[in-house]
Protein backbone atom coordinates (compact mmCIF):
# COMPACT_ATOMS: atom_id res chain seq x y z
CA UNK A 1 0.00 0.00 0.00
CA UNK A 2 1.42 3.47 -1.37
CA UNK A 3 1.06 6.63 0.55
CA UNK A 4 -1.00 8.37 -2.29
CA UNK A 5 -4.06 5.24 -1.86
CA UNK A 6 -5.92 7.87 -0.32
CA UNK A 7 -6.44 9.74 -3.41
CA UNK A 8 -7.55 6.96 -5.61
CA UNK A 9 -10.92 7.91 -5.46
CA UNK A 10 -9.70 11.06 -7.79
CA UNK A 11 -8.51 7.97 -10.14
CA UNK A 12 -11.45 7.06 -12.18
CA UNK A 13 -12.87 10.91 -12.34
CA UNK A 14 -9.13 11.78 -13.68
CA UNK A 15 -9.05 9.14 -16.21
CA UNK A 16 -12.38 9.74 -17.55
CA UNK A 17 -11.11 12.94 -18.65
CA UNK A 18 -8.37 11.99 -20.14
CA UNK A 19 -9.96 9.32 -22.07
CA UNK A 20 -12.74 12.07 -23.49
CA UNK A 21 -9.34 13.79 -25.10
CA UNK A 22 -6.61 16.78 -23.50
CA UNK A 23 -6.15 16.62 -19.80
CA UNK A 24 -6.91 20.29 -18.07
CA UNK A 25 -4.21 19.59 -15.89
CA UNK A 26 -1.61 18.93 -18.33
CA UNK A 27 -2.49 21.71 -21.21
CA UNK A 28 0.95 22.40 -22.29
CA UNK A 29 1.46 25.50 -24.76
CA UNK A 30 4.24 24.93 -27.75
CA UNK A 31 4.36 28.78 -27.25
CA UNK A 32 2.50 31.92 -25.90
CA UNK A 33 2.45 34.54 -29.11
CA UNK A 34 0.44 37.72 -26.44
CA UNK A 35 -1.95 38.25 -24.16
CA UNK A 36 -4.60 36.49 -26.44
CA UNK A 37 -3.08 33.98 -28.64
CA UNK A 38 -1.22 30.97 -28.10
CA UNK A 39 0.34 27.76 -29.60
CA UNK A 40 -1.04 23.99 -28.49
CA UNK A 41 -0.07 20.78 -30.05
CA UNK A 42 1.32 22.99 -33.48
CA UNK A 43 -2.16 24.90 -33.32
CA UNK A 44 -3.34 28.56 -32.72
CA UNK A 45 -5.66 29.02 -30.05
CA UNK A 46 -7.36 32.04 -28.93
CA UNK A 47 -6.43 32.22 -25.31
CA UNK A 48 -9.77 33.23 -22.99
CA UNK A 49 -9.23 31.62 -20.08
CA UNK A 50 -5.88 33.60 -18.10
CA UNK A 51 -7.24 36.01 -16.15
CA UNK A 52 -4.96 38.33 -18.26
CA UNK A 53 -7.81 41.08 -17.58
CA UNK A 54 -5.44 44.29 -18.61
CA UNK A 55 -3.45 42.02 -21.33
CA UNK A 56 0.21 43.77 -20.03
CA UNK A 57 2.09 40.17 -20.28
CA UNK A 58 3.75 41.58 -23.50
CA UNK A 59 3.46 44.85 -22.68
CA UNK A 60 6.81 46.61 -23.95
CA UNK A 61 7.38 48.94 -21.11
CA UNK A 62 6.66 45.78 -18.53
CA UNK A 63 8.91 43.77 -20.45
CA UNK A 64 11.92 46.41 -20.59
CA UNK A 65 11.80 46.76 -16.77
CA UNK A 66 12.21 43.61 -15.74
CA UNK A 67 14.82 42.66 -18.14
CA UNK A 68 16.75 46.39 -16.82
CA UNK A 69 15.86 44.77 -13.06
CA UNK A 70 17.47 41.04 -14.30
CA UNK A 71 20.63 42.45 -15.78
CA UNK A 72 21.16 44.58 -12.65
CA UNK A 73 19.84 42.94 -9.91
CA UNK A 74 20.22 39.19 -11.04
CA UNK A 75 17.34 35.91 -11.40
CA UNK A 76 16.50 35.73 -7.77
CA UNK A 77 16.83 36.86 -4.48
CA UNK A 78 17.42 33.05 -2.92
CA UNK A 79 15.78 33.92 -0.07
CA UNK A 80 13.11 35.37 2.29
CA UNK A 81 12.94 39.23 3.30
CA UNK A 82 13.94 38.29 7.16
CA UNK A 83 16.95 36.03 6.11
CA UNK A 84 18.36 37.88 2.45
CA UNK A 85 17.29 41.47 2.79
CA UNK A 86 15.17 43.58 1.04
CA UNK A 87 15.71 44.85 -2.17
CA UNK A 88 15.48 48.69 -3.17
CA UNK A 89 12.46 47.16 -5.39
CA UNK A 90 10.63 45.39 -3.05
CA UNK A 91 10.26 49.04 -0.85
CA UNK A 92 8.96 50.62 -4.18
CA UNK A 93 6.60 48.44 -4.94
CA UNK A 94 4.89 48.70 -1.32
CA UNK A 95 5.40 52.34 -1.14
CA UNK A 96 3.41 52.18 -4.71
CA UNK A 97 0.82 49.95 -3.76
CA UNK A 98 0.24 51.95 -0.42
CA UNK A 99 0.20 54.90 -2.33
CA UNK A 100 -2.22 53.17 -5.02
CA UNK A 101 -4.87 52.37 -2.27
CA UNK A 102 -4.54 55.68 -0.08
CA UNK A 103 -3.44 53.84 2.43
CA UNK A 104 -0.56 53.64 5.05
CA UNK A 105 1.32 50.25 4.52
CA UNK A 106 1.84 47.49 2.31
CA UNK A 107 3.19 44.64 2.35
CA UNK A 108 3.81 42.10 -0.77
CA UNK A 109 3.52 38.44 -0.36
CA UNK A 110 5.26 36.00 -3.29
CA UNK A 111 1.83 34.67 -4.50
CA UNK A 112 -1.58 35.70 -4.40
CA UNK A 113 -2.40 32.49 -2.26
CA UNK A 114 0.28 33.22 -0.44
CA UNK A 115 -1.06 36.88 0.58
CA UNK A 116 -4.50 35.43 1.91
CA UNK A 117 -2.40 32.91 3.73
CA UNK A 118 -0.55 34.86 5.28
CA UNK A 119 -2.84 37.94 5.35
CA UNK A 120 -5.24 36.08 7.10
CA UNK A 121 -3.27 34.09 9.25
CA UNK A 122 -1.54 36.94 10.59
CA UNK A 123 -4.58 39.06 11.21
CA UNK A 124 -6.55 36.60 13.19
CA UNK A 125 -5.64 33.34 15.63
CA UNK A 126 -7.08 30.89 17.81
CA UNK A 127 -9.53 32.74 19.82
CA UNK A 128 -10.46 34.68 17.23
CA UNK A 129 -13.56 34.19 14.67
CA UNK A 130 -12.93 34.37 10.85
CA UNK A 131 -16.49 35.01 8.64
CA UNK A 132 -16.50 33.80 5.35
CA UNK A 133 -18.62 33.99 2.26
CA UNK A 134 -19.37 30.13 1.84
CA UNK A 135 -18.13 30.20 -1.93
CA UNK A 136 -14.47 31.46 -0.60
CA UNK A 137 -11.41 30.67 -2.53
CA UNK A 138 -9.02 27.46 -1.54
CA UNK A 139 -6.46 30.08 -0.34
CA UNK A 140 -8.71 31.72 1.81
CA UNK A 141 -9.95 28.46 3.24
CA UNK A 142 -6.49 27.35 3.34
CA UNK A 143 -5.28 30.69 5.43
CA UNK A 144 -8.77 29.79 7.87
CA UNK A 145 -7.14 26.41 8.37
CA UNK A 146 -3.47 27.88 9.29
CA UNK A 147 -4.55 31.02 11.47
CA UNK A 148 -6.51 28.12 14.19
CA UNK A 149 -9.74 31.13 14.12
CA UNK A 150 -13.19 29.78 14.98
CA UNK A 151 -14.62 29.55 11.35
CA UNK A 152 -18.09 30.60 10.44
CA UNK A 153 -19.43 30.42 6.80
CA UNK A 154 -22.40 32.45 5.41
CA UNK A 155 -24.17 31.95 2.31
CA UNK A 156 -22.87 33.09 -0.58
CA UNK A 157 -23.38 36.81 -1.44
CA UNK A 158 -26.00 37.37 1.19
CA UNK A 159 -25.90 40.09 3.63
CA UNK A 160 -28.98 39.34 5.62
CA UNK A 161 -27.46 35.55 6.12
CA UNK A 162 -23.76 37.37 7.25
CA UNK A 163 -26.33 39.21 9.90
CA UNK A 164 -27.85 36.57 11.12
CA UNK A 165 -24.61 34.56 11.43
CA UNK A 166 -23.14 37.35 13.62
CA UNK A 167 -25.89 38.26 15.68
CA UNK A 168 -25.72 34.34 17.00
CA UNK A 169 -22.63 34.68 17.89
CA UNK A 170 -23.26 37.40 20.78
CA UNK A 171 -20.92 38.98 21.92
CA UNK A 172 -17.67 37.51 19.66
CA UNK A 173 -19.04 39.40 16.47
CA UNK A 174 -17.54 42.34 17.79
CA UNK A 175 -13.78 42.40 16.04
CA UNK A 176 -14.64 38.81 14.17
CA UNK A 177 -12.95 39.68 11.06
CA UNK A 178 -15.33 39.32 7.93
CA UNK A 179 -13.36 37.82 3.99
CA UNK A 180 -15.04 38.67 1.38
CA UNK A 181 -14.09 39.18 -2.54
CA UNK A 182 -14.89 41.38 -5.11
CA UNK A 183 -15.28 39.57 -7.94
CA UNK A 184 -15.74 35.67 -7.38
CA UNK A 185 -13.33 33.47 -9.77
CA UNK A 186 -15.49 31.17 -11.02
CA UNK A 187 -18.90 32.66 -12.15
CA UNK A 188 -17.71 36.11 -11.89
CA UNK A 189 -20.59 37.59 -9.47
CA UNK A 190 -19.93 40.84 -7.36
CA UNK A 191 -20.11 41.28 -3.53
CA UNK A 192 -22.84 43.52 -2.44
CA UNK A 193 -20.65 45.00 -0.67
CA UNK A 194 -22.48 48.00 0.34
CA UNK A 195 -24.64 45.99 2.31
CA UNK A 196 -21.64 43.99 3.88
CA UNK A 197 -20.18 47.33 5.02
CA UNK A 198 -23.44 48.37 6.95
CA UNK A 199 -23.66 45.30 8.50
CA UNK A 200 -19.79 45.12 9.12
CA UNK A 201 -20.39 48.58 11.04
CA UNK A 202 -23.56 47.88 13.18
CA UNK A 203 -21.93 44.40 14.22
CA UNK A 204 -18.79 46.06 15.41
CA UNK A 205 -16.24 43.93 12.83
CA UNK A 206 -13.53 44.05 10.57
CA UNK A 207 -13.66 43.80 6.61
CA UNK A 208 -11.41 42.25 4.63
CA UNK A 209 -11.62 42.60 0.42
CA UNK A 210 -9.72 40.04 -1.83
CA UNK A 211 -9.48 42.02 -4.64
CA UNK A 212 -7.74 39.90 -6.86
CA UNK A 213 -10.13 39.35 -9.68
CA UNK A 214 -11.48 43.23 -9.15
CA UNK A 215 -8.23 45.02 -9.34
CA UNK A 216 -7.54 46.80 -12.34
CA UNK A 217 -11.21 45.93 -13.62
CA UNK A 218 -13.82 47.70 -11.48
CA UNK A 219 -13.37 51.61 -10.08
CA UNK A 220 -12.45 54.51 -12.09
CA UNK A 221 -8.98 54.06 -10.93
CA UNK A 222 -8.48 50.37 -10.78
CA UNK A 223 -8.85 49.63 -7.35
CA UNK A 224 -11.32 47.35 -7.55
CA UNK A 225 -15.29 46.60 -5.76
CA UNK A 226 -14.29 48.44 -2.61
CA UNK A 227 -13.61 51.73 -4.77
CA UNK A 228 -16.32 50.93 -7.35
CA UNK A 229 -18.96 50.50 -4.71
CA UNK A 230 -17.56 54.01 -2.86
CA UNK A 231 -16.77 52.19 0.49
CA UNK A 232 -12.94 52.13 0.75
CA UNK A 233 -12.84 54.05 4.53
CA UNK A 234 -15.05 50.77 5.50
CA UNK A 235 -13.05 48.33 4.46
CA UNK A 236 -9.67 47.41 7.04
CA UNK A 237 -7.30 44.93 4.77
CA UNK A 238 -7.43 44.52 1.03
CA UNK A 239 -5.60 41.59 -0.16
CA UNK A 240 -5.14 41.43 -3.80
CA UNK A 241 -2.70 39.81 -6.58
CA UNK A 242 0.12 40.27 -9.65
CA UNK A 243 -1.01 37.76 -11.45
CA UNK A 244 -3.94 38.99 -12.81
CA UNK A 245 -4.77 42.45 -14.33
CA UNK A 246 -0.57 42.92 -13.69
CA UNK A 247 0.63 39.87 -15.66
CA UNK A 248 2.99 38.80 -13.34
CA UNK A 249 3.16 36.78 -10.02
CA UNK A 250 3.10 37.94 -6.43
CA UNK A 251 0.40 38.83 -3.88
CA UNK A 252 -0.05 41.84 -1.32
CA UNK A 253 -2.07 43.61 2.05
CA UNK A 254 -2.60 47.13 2.42
CA UNK A 255 -4.23 48.70 5.37
CA UNK A 256 -4.05 51.58 7.59
CA UNK A 257 -4.21 49.14 10.83
CA UNK A 258 -1.55 49.82 13.52
CA UNK A 259 1.56 47.50 14.55
CA UNK A 260 1.09 46.34 10.71
CA UNK A 261 4.76 45.92 10.83
CA UNK A 262 4.47 43.27 13.19
CA UNK A 263 2.81 41.23 10.57
CA UNK A 264 6.14 40.88 8.72
CA UNK A 265 7.71 38.27 12.20
CA UNK A 266 4.69 36.33 12.55
CA UNK A 267 3.31 35.52 9.35
CA UNK A 268 4.63 32.35 8.18
CA UNK A 269 3.94 32.65 4.68
CA UNK A 270 5.61 35.88 4.27
CA UNK A 271 8.55 35.37 6.45
CA UNK A 272 9.72 31.59 5.50
CA UNK A 273 10.09 32.03 1.64
CA UNK A 274 11.81 33.49 -1.06
CA UNK A 275 10.97 36.66 -2.05
CA UNK A 276 9.81 37.86 -5.19
CA UNK A 277 12.73 38.12 -7.70
CA UNK A 278 13.73 41.80 -8.92
CA UNK A 279 12.47 41.55 -12.82
CA UNK A 280 8.69 40.41 -11.31
CA UNK A 281 9.29 43.33 -8.88
CA UNK A 282 9.50 45.59 -11.62
CA UNK A 283 7.17 44.39 -14.33
CA UNK A 284 5.07 44.62 -11.49
CA UNK A 285 5.78 48.71 -10.67
CA UNK A 286 5.33 49.16 -14.26
CA UNK A 287 1.96 47.45 -14.78
CA UNK A 288 0.60 48.98 -11.40
CA UNK A 289 0.83 52.75 -13.19
CA UNK A 290 -0.74 51.46 -16.26
CA UNK A 291 -3.51 50.56 -14.60
CA UNK A 292 -3.94 53.14 -12.46
CA UNK A 293 -3.23 55.60 -15.80
CA UNK A 294 -4.85 53.93 -18.58
CA UNK A 295 -8.29 54.29 -18.03
CA UNK A 296 -8.85 53.09 -21.62
CA UNK A 297 -8.19 49.62 -21.14
CA UNK A 298 -10.59 49.72 -18.51
CA UNK A 299 -13.18 50.54 -20.80
CA UNK A 300 -12.55 47.74 -23.38
CA UNK A 301 -12.06 45.26 -21.15
CA UNK A 302 -15.85 46.33 -19.71
CA UNK A 303 -16.78 46.52 -23.78
CA UNK A 304 -15.18 43.06 -24.41
CA UNK A 305 -17.09 41.35 -21.61
CA UNK A 306 -20.41 42.53 -22.41
CA UNK A 307 -19.51 41.61 -25.80
CA UNK A 308 -19.33 38.09 -24.76
CA UNK A 309 -21.55 37.85 -22.30
CA UNK A 310 -24.12 39.57 -23.88
CA UNK A 311 -23.58 37.15 -26.78
CA UNK A 312 -23.48 34.13 -24.88
CA UNK A 313 -26.98 34.73 -23.51
CA UNK A 314 -28.82 35.70 -26.08
CA UNK A 315 -27.88 32.65 -27.62
CA UNK A 316 -29.85 30.92 -24.87
CA UNK A 317 -26.36 30.07 -23.04
CA UNK A 318 -26.78 29.50 -18.91
CA UNK A 319 -24.38 32.65 -17.77
CA UNK A 320 -23.55 34.54 -14.71
CA UNK A 321 -26.43 37.25 -13.27
CA UNK A 322 -24.62 39.99 -15.08
CA UNK A 323 -22.03 40.72 -17.23
CA UNK A 324 -18.18 40.56 -15.93
CA UNK A 325 -14.65 39.69 -17.45
CA UNK A 326 -15.25 36.60 -15.78
CA UNK A 327 -18.41 34.45 -17.79
CA UNK A 328 -19.10 31.01 -16.53
CA UNK A 329 -21.49 28.96 -19.35
CA UNK A 330 -23.00 26.56 -17.26
CA UNK A 331 -22.83 23.08 -18.45
CA UNK A 332 -26.01 20.73 -18.13
CA UNK A 333 -23.85 17.85 -16.74
CA UNK A 334 -19.86 17.28 -16.07
CA UNK A 335 -19.77 14.78 -18.72
CA UNK A 336 -21.33 17.57 -21.64
CA UNK A 337 -18.76 20.18 -20.21
CA UNK A 338 -15.73 17.92 -20.79
CA UNK A 339 -17.06 17.15 -24.33
CA UNK A 340 -17.36 21.16 -25.10
CA UNK A 341 -14.40 21.80 -23.67
CA UNK A 342 -12.31 19.57 -25.86
CA UNK A 343 -14.34 20.45 -28.95
CA UNK A 344 -13.72 24.29 -28.29
CA UNK A 345 -10.18 23.54 -28.12
CA UNK A 346 -10.19 21.54 -31.35
CA UNK A 347 -11.70 24.88 -33.05
CA UNK A 348 -9.09 27.06 -31.69
CA UNK A 349 -10.50 28.22 -28.05
CA UNK A 350 -8.97 28.05 -24.69
CA UNK A 351 -10.86 28.44 -21.78
CA UNK A 352 -10.86 26.56 -18.60
CA UNK A 353 -13.00 23.37 -17.48
CA UNK A 354 -14.52 23.97 -13.94
CA UNK A 355 -15.79 21.23 -12.12
CA UNK A 356 -16.99 20.22 -8.60
CA UNK A 357 -15.68 20.49 -5.83
CA UNK A 358 -13.92 23.43 -7.36
CA UNK A 359 -17.22 25.49 -8.21
CA UNK A 360 -20.02 26.45 -6.33
CA UNK A 361 -23.41 24.30 -6.00
CA UNK A 362 -21.92 21.43 -7.94
CA UNK A 363 -21.60 22.94 -11.15
CA UNK A 364 -19.82 22.04 -14.44
CA UNK A 365 -18.90 25.08 -16.14
CA UNK A 366 -16.66 26.35 -19.12
CA UNK A 367 -14.82 29.56 -17.21
CA UNK A 368 -13.72 32.28 -19.60
CA UNK A 369 -11.98 35.44 -18.90
CA UNK A 370 -11.55 38.45 -21.24
CA UNK A 371 -8.98 40.99 -21.51
CA UNK A 372 -8.35 44.16 -22.92
CA UNK A 373 -6.25 43.02 -25.26
CA UNK A 374 -8.67 41.10 -27.23
CA UNK A 375 -10.02 42.32 -30.13
CA UNK A 376 -13.96 42.02 -31.27
CA UNK A 377 -13.20 39.88 -34.24
CA UNK A 378 -11.46 37.55 -31.33
CA UNK A 379 -14.66 37.53 -29.25
CA UNK A 380 -16.73 37.13 -32.44
CA UNK A 381 -14.82 34.07 -33.69
CA UNK A 382 -15.35 32.68 -30.29
CA UNK A 383 -19.08 33.69 -30.65
CA UNK A 384 -19.15 31.70 -33.31
CA UNK A 385 -17.41 28.55 -32.39
CA UNK A 386 -19.65 28.32 -28.90
CA UNK A 387 -22.97 28.52 -31.56
CA UNK A 388 -21.58 26.17 -34.03
CA UNK A 389 -20.86 23.86 -31.37
CA UNK A 390 -23.83 24.28 -28.88
CA UNK A 391 -26.23 23.70 -31.87
CA UNK A 392 -24.25 20.33 -32.78
CA UNK A 393 -24.14 19.10 -29.58
CA UNK A 394 -28.12 19.96 -28.48
CA UNK A 395 -27.50 22.58 -26.38
CA UNK A 396 -28.76 25.50 -28.26
CA UNK A 397 -32.44 24.96 -30.12
CA UNK A 398 -31.38 27.38 -33.20
CA UNK A 399 -28.99 29.31 -34.40
CA UNK A 400 -28.88 33.39 -34.49
CA UNK A 401 -29.74 33.80 -38.18
CA UNK A 402 -32.70 31.32 -38.25
CA UNK A 403 -33.81 33.42 -35.06
CA UNK A 404 -33.05 36.70 -36.56
CA UNK B 1 -32.05 6.16 34.30
CA UNK B 2 -34.13 9.03 33.47
CA UNK B 3 -31.31 11.39 32.89
CA UNK B 4 -29.17 8.71 30.28
CA UNK B 5 -32.61 7.97 28.58
CA UNK B 6 -33.18 12.31 28.33
CA UNK B 7 -29.65 12.44 26.62
CA UNK B 8 -30.11 9.08 24.30
CA UNK B 9 -33.53 11.05 23.25
CA UNK B 10 -31.60 14.23 22.69
CA UNK B 11 -28.64 12.32 20.29
CA UNK B 12 -32.03 10.30 18.42
CA UNK B 13 -33.29 13.34 17.49
CA UNK B 14 -29.92 15.68 16.43
CA UNK B 15 -29.50 12.24 14.88
CA UNK B 16 -32.34 12.80 12.60
CA UNK B 17 -31.89 16.35 12.25
CA UNK B 18 -28.66 16.04 10.56
CA UNK B 19 -29.89 13.55 8.43
CA UNK B 20 -32.76 15.98 7.19
CA UNK B 21 -29.85 18.75 6.90
CA UNK B 22 -27.82 16.28 4.36
CA UNK B 23 -30.53 15.65 2.22
CA UNK B 24 -31.05 19.11 2.05
CA UNK B 25 -27.65 19.95 0.86
CA UNK B 26 -27.67 16.16 -1.03
CA UNK B 27 -30.77 16.38 -2.82
CA UNK B 28 -31.46 12.66 -1.87
CA UNK B 29 -32.69 10.85 1.23
CA UNK B 30 -29.89 9.40 3.65
CA UNK B 31 -30.63 6.40 5.86
CA UNK B 32 -28.41 7.30 8.66
CA UNK B 33 -27.54 5.58 12.29
CA UNK B 34 -24.92 7.24 14.93
CA UNK B 35 -22.47 5.26 13.26
CA UNK B 36 -22.65 6.46 9.81
CA UNK B 37 -19.17 7.36 8.26
CA UNK B 38 -20.30 10.53 6.40
CA UNK B 39 -17.41 10.55 4.11
CA UNK B 40 -17.48 7.03 3.19
CA UNK B 41 -20.89 6.30 4.12
CA UNK B 42 -22.52 9.18 2.53
CA UNK B 43 -20.38 9.66 -0.06
CA UNK B 44 -19.87 13.63 1.32
CA UNK B 45 -17.22 15.77 0.49
CA UNK B 46 -15.89 18.84 2.44
CA UNK B 47 -17.49 20.92 0.46
CA UNK B 48 -20.90 19.57 0.90
CA UNK B 49 -19.95 18.83 4.89
CA UNK B 50 -19.43 22.72 5.50
CA UNK B 51 -23.08 23.21 4.02
CA UNK B 52 -24.46 20.53 5.72
CA UNK B 53 -23.05 22.48 8.71
CA UNK B 54 -24.68 25.46 7.46
CA UNK B 55 -28.18 24.45 7.84
CA UNK B 56 -27.94 22.33 10.74
CA UNK B 57 -26.83 26.23 12.43
CA UNK B 58 -29.84 27.51 11.20
CA UNK B 59 -31.87 24.26 12.43
CA UNK B 60 -30.61 24.78 16.25
CA UNK B 61 -30.12 28.74 15.82
CA UNK B 62 -26.33 27.57 16.58
CA UNK B 63 -22.44 28.57 15.85
CA UNK B 64 -20.55 25.49 14.92
CA UNK B 65 -17.16 26.62 14.00
CA UNK B 66 -15.48 24.93 11.00
CA UNK B 67 -12.53 24.04 13.07
CA UNK B 68 -14.55 21.88 15.35
CA UNK B 69 -15.13 19.53 12.11
CA UNK B 70 -11.68 18.43 12.32
CA UNK B 71 -13.16 15.50 14.96
CA UNK B 72 -16.20 14.59 12.88
CA UNK B 73 -15.88 11.26 11.22
CA UNK B 74 -19.40 9.84 11.73
CA UNK B 75 -22.72 11.20 12.26
CA UNK B 76 -22.88 10.43 15.93
CA UNK B 77 -19.71 12.94 16.27
CA UNK B 78 -21.43 15.45 14.75
CA UNK B 79 -24.63 15.02 16.94
CA UNK B 80 -22.48 14.70 19.92
CA UNK B 81 -21.00 18.28 18.94
CA UNK B 82 -23.74 19.68 18.69
CA UNK B 83 -25.34 19.25 21.56
CA UNK B 84 -22.09 20.04 22.80
CA UNK B 85 -22.72 23.49 21.68
CA UNK B 86 -26.21 23.61 22.64
CA UNK B 87 -25.36 22.82 25.68
CA UNK B 88 -22.54 25.72 25.61
CA UNK B 89 -25.31 28.32 24.21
Amino acid sequence: MGLLDKHLGYRAPLDGIRAAGADPSSVRFDAVLSPTEGILDGKQVILLGTNNYLGLTFDPECIEASAAAVREWGTGTTGSRFANGTYSGHTDLERALAGFYGRKHAMVFTTGYQANLGGISGLVGRGDHLILDADSHASIYDAARLSQAEVIRFRHNDPEDLHKRLRRMGDQAKGSLIVVEGIYSMIGDVAPLKEMVAVKNEMGAYLLVDEAHSMGVLGAKGRGLAEAAGVEDDVDFIIGTFSKSLGSVGGFLVSDAENFDLLRIVSRPYMFTASLPPAVIASTLVALKRCEADVGLRAQLAANADQLYDGLREMGYAVGPHASPITAVVMPDQAMAVTMWNALLANGVYLNLAIPPATPNNLSLLRSSVSAAHTPEQIGTVLDVFEKLGLHYGLLQRSRRASA
Amino acid sequence: MGGSRMVELATDLTVREVARAAETVLGRSVQVTPETDIARDLAVDSLALMNIVMELEDRFDLSIPLDRLATVQTVGDLSELINKLRVKA
